[in-house]
């Protein structure tokens, strides 16, 4: 038997991991456009700001592939499936054949429609180590640097530069910063944590065209850079799948184990959608624990233990400029609104269960409500009042502490 | 594998095993010098309320949600249990989203810091275990 994965990341590392659990004899092949050892993809703000190197942003040791009896191409490009021969031929001619499939190629950076984009010479995205090696090389103290979208991925970037360039201007069409993950008092806080690091914000605009090294905002204003990294969304890659006739939605359709509708083909990560448990609704994902839970489920299940993973939630977690902050499930149904000494806290609750938590400042134990909605307790069995003071396992049942803490779990 | 364990109804509640761990883990061989005057960070921390008290740490959980969730792969499993290597932990908490138990906690750091049941530093078993006059935490197969 031959696992073949496309891809080297988060979920390709959950599937090696979770299909040696059971296979240790079966031959695994994977194939990655990126030359380098699997990587933690969301460090690459650290590796930019100096708090991590390339050899601590390795996400396993040296020797992983081996060790796992993987035969890794890396630098190697996927050029097409075709489920029919059960074989993916590579950009440079060779044919692989597989018995099994995972398809983990992630996403790539969205490129807005914006006049003249292309032609701005010092452009840059933020996805990969050699967009932040890149970016490192063409950036200095006196550089002015715009970025366009305040999302994670454009706040990380400012973060990383902050103080070791002339000016950082973020650009972003919502009126706040981290939109999709923070409501308006979170994302006002972390605003002003960037803004005490000096950087800039122009919000609620949107560039309305680009020269070489300007940019002409909606609001009419213009703004001088000298690099210009572009955040404003990613899209999953699915074209290879697609393009062999799997079922794609927004992401490529999969059930809780990663089958795709082909056969022996399944898909994990950033590519392939999930059953967001706290809406009820299949959508994309795009996180590192979503992609390895993914993949790891995918990869137990080619082994021959059907595995579903049924707990896809979204879940983010990072530092701001010395701000902390956590966030899981849905902001929907009624909201809880706490602000005490450590900082702003938010839960959101529907239906008796708990749905989402916005925190942000202190973020300490938030795993105990992470937990809450992934197994959907009850708020009947707990004490809600504790728990929204902070999060602490007194709320519970002295059963279910008993179960927590006096067997394996 | 063998776990920390902890039954509340033989806590007392007095925290000896926050000092104990405390001291474990500073690499201090003086118990007054490692802890005296000193805020201490454990990776036990007892949880009170009325007429109930109980130790948390680490589960070592058979499927390790923050294992799984660590953006730099510092957190790893060997031989059952969970292990931070903090050289390579960003500090972006991921880990602390992930944990049902509440157990893993910032160190000083900046970093994560969490039970790694005594068997990186010189103890011969957990030390909040030795040290804990009810018996209320013990280290044994389930």
């Amino acid at each position: 038997m031959r696992l073949v994965i496309i891809g080297n990341s988060a979920a390709a590392a959950g599937c090696i991991e979770g299909f040696r659990r059971h296979d240790g004899e079966s031959e695994i092949v994977l194939i990655s456009k990126e030359p380098h050892h699997v990587y933690g993809r969301p460090l690459i703000s650290y590796l930019l700001q100096g708090k991590t190197d390339l050899a601590r942003i390795k996400w396993r040791e040296d020797g992983f592939y081996e060790k796992n009896g993987v035969t890794a191409l890396l630098g190697k490009a996927a050029k097409s499936v075709d489920p029919a021969q059960k074989t993916v031929a590579l950009e440079d001619g060779a044919i692989i054949q597989y018995d099994k499939l995972l398809y983990a190629a992630g996403s790539r950076p969205f490129v807005p429609p914006i006049e003249g984009l292309d032609r701005v010479k010092n452009r840059h995205f933020f996805m990969t180590l050699d967009d932040a090696l890149g970016l490192q090389k063409s950036v200095t103290a006196n550089s002015k640097v715009l970025i366009l979208g305040a999302g994670l991925i454009g706040l990380k970037c400012a973060e990383a530069l902050a103080g070791r360039v002339k000016a950082i201007d973020v650009v972003d069409l919502a009126d706040r910063v981290l939109p999709s993950v923070l409501d308006e008092t979170g994302s006002a806080l972390v605003r002003q944590a960037a803004e005490s690091a000096g950087v800039r914000f122009h919000l609620g605009a949107s560039a309305a065209r680009f020269g070489e090294s300007w940019v002409e905002l909606t609001n009419g204003r213009a703004l001088p850079f000298d690099a210009l990294m572009v955040a404003v969304g990613v899209r999953p890659n699915v074209e290879l799948l697609k393009e062999a006739g799997a079922q794609v939605n927004r992401g490529i359709a999969i059930d809780a184990c990663g089958r795709t509708s082909l056969p022996d083909v399944f898909a994990a990560g950033d590519c392939a959608e999930s059953f967001d448990l706290s809406t009820g609704t299949p959508r994309v994902l795009a996180l590192w624990p979503n992609a390895y839970l993914q993949g790891e489920s995918a990869g137990r299940t080619m082994a021959g233990v059907e595995a579903p993973f049924t707990k896809a939630i979204p879940l983010n977690a990072g530092g701001f400029f010395g701000l902390h902050i956590a966030t899981a499930g849905s902001y929907d149904g009624e909201s809880h609104v706490v602000q005490g000494e450590g900082g702003y806290r938010r839960l959101f609750t529907k239906d008796g269960l708990l749905k989402g938590f916005i925190l942000a400042g202190d973020v300490s134990r938030a795993g105990i409500y992470t937990a809450m909605i992934r197994n959907r307790t009850p708020l009947a069995d707990v004490d809600f009042e504790l728990l929204a003071e902070k999060p602490q396992l007194l709320a519970f049942s002295k059963q279910e502490r008993r179960r927590m803490l006096g067997g394996a779990v | 594998m063998k776990r920390v364990y902890v039954n509340e109804s033989w806590c007392l509640g007095c925290h000896l095993c926050e000092y104990y761990c405390a001291f474990a883990n500073s690499g201090k061989r003086d118990l007054v010098k490692a802890l005296k005057g000193v805020a201490i960070h454990p990776r036990i921390r007892v949880e009170e309320g009325d007429g109930v008290s109980f130790a948390v740490s680490c589960r070592h959980c058979e499927e390790p949600y923050c294992v799984k969730a660590c953006i730099s792969g510092a957190l790893t499993k060997q031989n059952g249990a969970v292990f931070i290597d903090q050289c390579r932990c960003v500090g972006c908490y991921t880990c602390i989203l992930s944990c049902p138990y509440g157990a893993i906690v910032p160190s000083e750091s900046g970093a994560v810091q969490k039970c790694e049941l005594c068997l990186k530093n010189a103890r011969a078993e957990p030390a909040c275990v030795a040290g804990c006059p009810n018996n209320a935490i013990v280290y044994e197969e389930r």
